[in-house]
């Protein structure tokens, strides 16, 4: 069992980590602190829990996405920004007039290489970043969280046949973002 | 013949819902002939399994 002064310390040290999540779910500081502050304080509660085969990290990302269901279902009021949502040209782009891709999709190579390096998920988090506020939290909600499309609609006030429509633009988005980005910015994997 | 933009919808809508029959049918025909469509799949794999991972390696360096 760890002593309470050392797992206050080992939490603070997790404090950016967690707080890089929450923001990109939240796109707001201050609900993403909270979320933070409240697994943290969470965590210290139920330490003695703290099971030793998963990482800190990994146990503290589990409480973490329940505090920001939490505060999504709370903001759920809130019109999340428009902006953006309708943006069609690089989708229509994609592709040309008789259907066939513009650019024909890379083989990336072996996931495993990316998925080791930091730098990585600063790419990916930068892409999800550039996504349409409401086309990013359908994305999340379905692969972070993964909720079924018919609770996504629920908690985005949407049809089901929007959902898909958002879940495919954030997709093929987020595919043309990594390819720029990391794929072929000598970051090859 | 369904175009590949068609077809990439159906690629992303199957990792959501299980496709009808009819779609599953026209998908499966497609992938057998279209390396790009064959391409694009992998690549939505490999951003389910990254959104999966997220934050990846923390500051412990472990996942």
């Amino acid at each position: 069992m760890v002593a309470p002064d050392s797992l206050q310390a080992e939490l603070e040290q997790q404090r950016s980590y967690l707080l890089r999540y929450a923001m990109l779910q939240l796109r707001n500081q201050t609900a993403a602190e909270d979320a933070v502050q409240e697994t943290l304080l969470a965590a210290i509660e139920g330490g003695h829990r703290f099971a030793s085969q998963s990482s800190l990290g990994t146990w503290l990302v589990g409480i973490l996405k329940h505090k920001i269901i939490d505060h999504l279902r709370r903001q759920a009021r809130e019109p999340l920004l428009g902006a953006g949502e309708d943006d069609e040209d690089d989708l229509e782009r994609m592709f040309d007039a008789t259907g066939h891709f513009s650019a024909a999709p890379q083989t990336w190579a072996s996931p495993e290489a990316s998925f080791e390096q930091k730098k990585f998920f600063e790419a990916f988090e930068q892409c999800v970043k550039g996504l349409p506020a409401k086309t990013a939290r359908a994305f999340i909600l379905r692969e972070m969280h993964g909720l079924e499309t018919a609770e996504i609609c629920k908690e985005l006030g949407i049809s089901t046949s929007n959902c898909w429509v958002l879940l495919y633009r954030a997709r093929t988005a987020l595919r043309l973002c990594l390819e720029k980005c990391w794929f072929t910015a000598g970051q090859k994997a | 013949m369904r175009t590949c933009k068609e077809v990439s919808r159906l690629i992303s809508q199957a990792q959501d819902e299980k496709l009808g029959f009819a779609d599953r049918v026209a998908l499966r025909l497609h992938l057998s002939i279209c390396k790009s469509c064959v391409s694009f799949r992998k690549q939505l794999d490999f951003l389910r399994e990254a959104a999966r991972r997220f934050p990846g390696p923390g500051e412990d360096g472990k996942s």
